[in-house]
C-alpha cells in the first residue's frame, strides 16, 4: 500500500525529517508514536501533499504509484485522507457542503457523475448516526467555534464519508473524552479492511487498546528509532522515551 | 473644452427647457454655483485621495443624448430580476422608457422625477424632500442637482408597501461616444411603510459611459427601507453614486452594495438619524480584477439616543485592481448609548492589487458602543491545504473560501432570487462552477 524510502523533508532549510524508511501493507495498522517536536505531523502532511514542506532524497510510493509530483487532491483522488492534528476552521462552508463539494471533485476525478442527492443524504445520514453527530451540526459553519473534541469527532465523520484507501489520524484522540474515544475508534475500525491500511498517531497506549495496531514505530529526531509490536507502546508507556534517546544518541 | 466648462455652460441650454418659476429652479441655480466653484474633486481634496477622477475628464462626454433609442426586452432580460414579478423604472440613455417599464400609482407611487416635478399633485412631496438629504456642499451632488430632471420617483404613504420590489434599471446603448448622465432618485417611505429596490446601471458597449447619481431615501417612523445596488457594469462604465438616507425613529433601512464590476466606481453612502432607536446597515460585497477601482465612502451619523449601525464590507482584489475602504462614524454628544459596527475585510489576490482601508471616528458621547476592524490578507493557506486534501483542487478551493468568505453579507438579502443570481455572478466571476449551494 504505502512504502516510504529513505524520506527526507525540510522547511526553510531547517531538515526536519532525516530519512525514513516505513512500509504499510494493505490490511495492517501501524501506530507512530514519538516525543512532541519529532515529525510525526511533519511525516503525516509530507504524505498528504503539503508543499510548505520541502521533500529532498526520498521517495513515497502508494501502491507502486511515486507521489512526488501529486498535488494534495490528486492524493486524495487516490485514497490518501488526513485527519488533521489541528483541523482549519472555515467559516462560510457547512460541514454538509464542504463533504458533497469534497465527494462529487473526488468523483470527478475519476470521471463519476455527481453522487445523486438521495445518495449522498443517506450517506451522511448513516456516517453521522455512526459517530453518533448531531444532524445540526452538520449544517454549522466548517470546525467554526467547534470544541477540540468535535473537530476530532467531524475529522473522522470526513473519513467515514471519503472512505479512503490510506488514513492518517494525527492525534485525533487528544481532545476526547472516554466515550467519544470509544466512538470514533468505533469509526476508525469499521474502516478496517483488507484492502486499506492505517496510521494512527498518538501520545497514548489507550488509543491502541481499542485500535489495535499491528506494528508500533518510534519517531524521534525525524527518524524512526524503534519498530516493534503492540507490546512497544507498553513499554513506552511505562518508561516515556528517555531510554531510546539514549540509544539513539550512541 | 474640459468638462467642468462644458457642463457649467451647458446649464443654461438645459434651464431653456424647464420651468423656471419651479421652486426647484432656485435649487439648481443655487446648484450650479457651488459646481462652478468647486468643480470637480482633485486628489487634493482628502475624501479623493485615492480616486482619480483625471482621466475622466479628458473624455468629451456628450451631456444630453440626442436620439432615443428602443430596445427590445429580449435584448436585456439579463440585466433584469426577471424571474420574479417587480415593478420596473428602466431609462435608456438616460431617457425613460415605457415599453420596458412597469409603474404603478395604485396606493403608492413607483414613477419618474419628471413627473413629481412637474404634475401639482407630487409638488407637495417635492417641496417637503427634495434636495433635504443630499449635500449641498459636495460638488458632484451639486452637479446633479443642478441637472436634476429625470430618475426614478418612488412614494409610499403612511402604513403601505408595494405589492412587488421595485427595479431601476438604467441602460446605456453606446449610441454617443461618451455619454454622461445624472439620474435624480427621490425614495420616501412614510411611516411604518416598506420597500425593496434594487438599482443597476448597465452600459450595453465598449463605449464610455460616466454616470453620476445622488439618489435621497427618506425613512419615516418605523419604515422599512431595502435598497440593493448591483455594479456589475462594462469596463468603460464609470459610477459615482452618491446616496443621502435620512431615518426617523425606529426604521430600518439596509443598504447592500454589490461591486462586482465597472471602471471606476465611487459610492458616497451617507446615513443621518434624525430619531432614536433607529437601525442602519450597510453591506457590501466587492469583487474585482484587471484594473478596476472601487472606493467606498460611508458615513453614519448618529445625532440621536440608542441608534444602531452595522456596516460589514468585504473585498476581493485580484489583477491590478484597487479597492479603498473609507468609513466614517459621528456620534453627536446627545447620541448616548449608540452601537456603532463597522467591519471591513479584504483578500489581495494578487501582489499588484491594493487597498485602503481607514475607520474614521469622531465620537462626542461617552457611553457609546463603538466597535471597529479591519483585515487585509491573503487567502489563508493552511485552510487551502486542509481543503485540496479532501480532494477539492486548487482553484476550487480558492473559489470556495473566497465565496464563504463574502457569503455573510448576502445573508441580510430579503429577495431570495437577487441573493441566487449574486451567488451566480460572484461564481462566474470567480469562474467556477459552483457544485454547492452556500
Ligand atoms: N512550518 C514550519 N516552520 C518551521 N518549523 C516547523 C514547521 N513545521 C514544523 N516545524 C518544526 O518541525 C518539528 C517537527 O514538528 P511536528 O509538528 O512534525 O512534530 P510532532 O512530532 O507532530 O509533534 P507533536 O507531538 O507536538 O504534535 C518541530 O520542531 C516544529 O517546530
Ligand atoms: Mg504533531
Amino acid at each position: 500500500m504505502l512504502e516510504i524510502k529513505n524520506l527526507h523533508a525540510s522547511v526553510e532549510d531547517k531538515e526536519i525529517l532525516k530519512g525514513i524508511n516505513l512500509k504499510v501493507n494493505a490490511g495492517e495498522v501501524h501506530a507512530i508514536m514519538g516525543p512532541n517536536g519529532s515529525g510525526k505531523s511533519t511525516l503525516a502532511e509530507v504524505i498528504a501533499g503539503q508543499e510548505e514542506f520541502e521533500v529532498g532524497e526520498g521517495n513515497i510510493l502508494l501502491e507502486g504509484e511515486d507521489l512526488e509530483e501529486l498535488s494534495p487532491e490528486e492524493r486524495a483522488h487516490k485514497g490518501v485522507f488526513l485527519s488533521f492534528q489541528y483541523p482549519v476552521e472555515i467559516p462560510g462552508v457547512s460541514v454538509t457542503n464542504f463533504m458533497k463539494t469534497a465527494i462529487n471533485e473526488s468523483r470527478k476525478a475519476q470521471g463519476l457523475e455527481d453522487m445523486p442527492a438521495s445518495e449522498m443524504l443517506k450517506k451522511i445520514r448513516e456516517k453521522s448516526e455512526m459517530l453518533e453527530i448531531d444532524r445540526k451540526f452538520l449544517s454549522r459553519s466548517l470546525n467554526e467555534g467547534f470544541s477540540g473534541g468535535e473537530k476530532k469527532r467531524n475529522e473522522i465523520f470526513q473519513m467515514a464519508m471519503m472512505e479512503p484507501k490510506l488514513a492518517i489520524l494525527d492525534e485525533t484522540d487528544s481532545g476526547l473524552d472516554i466515550d467519544a474515544l470509544r466512538i470514533v475508534a468505533n469509526g476508525v475500525n469499521k474502516l478496517r479492511s483488507k484492502d486499506n491500511a492505517i496510521i494512527v498517531i498518538t501520545h497514548y497506549q489507550r488509543l491502541l487498546e481499542y485500535i489495535i495496531p499491528d506494528f508500533v514505530h518510534v519517531l524521534y529526531n525525524g527518524k524512526i528509532v524503534k519498530s516493534g509490536t503492540k507490546e512497544l507502546a507498553l513499554e513506552l508507556e511505562e518508561k516515556g522515551y528517555d531510554w531510546l534517546k539514549e540509544e539513539a544518541a550512541v | 473644452m474640459d468638462l467642468k466648462e462644458k457642463l457649467v455652460s451647458s446649464f443654461m441650454a438645459f434651464e431653456d427647457g424647464l420651468d423656471l418659476d419651479h421652486p426647484v429652479h432656485e435649487e439648481r441655480s443655487n446648484a450650479i454655483k457651488n459646481f462652478e466653484t468647486k468643480g470637480f474633486p482633485t486628489k487634493k481634496d482628502e475624501a479623493w485621495k485615492y480616486t482619480s477622477l483625471k482621466g475622466l475628464q479628458k473624455i468629451d462626454f456628450s451631456i444630453f443624448p440626442k436620439q432615443e433609442t428602443t430596445l427590445e426586452y429580449k435584448d436585456v432580460k439579463k440585466y433584469f430580476l426577471h424571474d420574479i414579478d417587480t415593478y420596473k423604472i428602466v431609462f435608456v440613455d438616460g431617457v425613460y422608457s415605457s415599453y420596458l417599464s412597469e409603474t404603478t400609482h395604485d396606493g403608492v407611487d413607483v414613477c419618474l422625477m419628471s413627473s413629481a416635478f412637474s404634475k401639482p399633485m407630487f409638488q407637495q412631496v417635492i417641496e417637503v424632500y427634495f434636495n433635504k438629504a443630499a449635500s449641498k456642499d459636495e460638488s458632484l451632488t451639486s452637479l446633479n442637482t443642478a441637472f436634476s430632471k429625470e430618475g426614478a420617483y418612488i412614494y409610499i404613504p403612511k402604513n403601505k408597501m408595494p405589492k412587488k420590489p421595485i427595479q431601476i434599471l438604467h441602460l446605456a446603448t453606446g449610441n454617443e461616444a461618451a455619454l454622461m448622465l445624472q439620474p435624480r432618485n427621490l425614495i420616501v417611505a412614510e411611516d411604518n411603510a416598506e420597500v425593496q429596490i434594487i438599482e443597476r446601471h448597465q452600459s450595453l458597449t465598449g463605449n464610455e459611459v460616466f454616470t453620476n447619481s445622488v439618489t435621497e431615501i427618506f425613512a419615516g417612523k418605523d419604515a422599512i427601507v431595502d435598497y440593493y445596488k448591483v455594479q456589475n457594469d462594462a469596463p468603460t462604465a464609470s459610477l459615482v453614486d452618491n446616496t443621502y438616507i435620512s431615518q426617523k425613529d425606529k426604521s430600518v433601512v439596509r443598504v447592500h452594495t454589490f461591486s462586482l464590476g465597472g471602471k471606476l466606481i465611487r459610492n458616497n453612502l451617507n446615513f443621518y438619524q434624525n430619531g432614536e432607536r433607529i437601525d442602519s446597515t450597510l453591506k457590501g460585497i466587492t469583487i474585482l480584477g484587471d484594473k478596476q477601482h472601487v472606493d467606498h465612502h460611508t458615513l453614519v451619523h448618529h445625532a440621536q439616543p440608542n441608534c444602531e449601525s452595522h456596516q460589514d464590507y468585504k473585498g476581493i482584489f485580484g489583477d491590478s485592481s484597487t479597492g479603498v475602504f473609507n468609513g466614517k462614524i459621528i456620534v453627536d454628544k446627545i447620541a448616548q448609548k449608540t452601537d456603532a459596527f463597522q467591519q471591513n475585510n479584504n483578500i489581495l489576490l494578487s501582489d499588484r492589487s491594493t487597498i485602503n482601508s481607514k475607520p474614521q471616528l469622531e465620537i462626542f458621547a461617552d457611553d457609546v458602543k463603538c466597535s471597529h476592524g479591519c483585515t487585509i490578507g491573503q487567502l489563508d493557506e493552511e485552510a487551502l491545504f486542509y481543503l485540496r486534501s479532501r480532494g477539492i483542487p486548487k482553484k476550487e478551493a480558492k473559489a470556495l473560501m473566497m465565496y464563504a468568505f463574502a457569503n455573510n453579507v448576502l445573508e441580510s438579502v430579503r429577495i431570495p432570487e437577487l441573493k441566487a443570481r449574486i451567488n451566480k455572478i460572484i461564481a462566474e466571476k470567480l469562474g467556477v462552477r459552483m457544485g454547492f449551494d452556500l
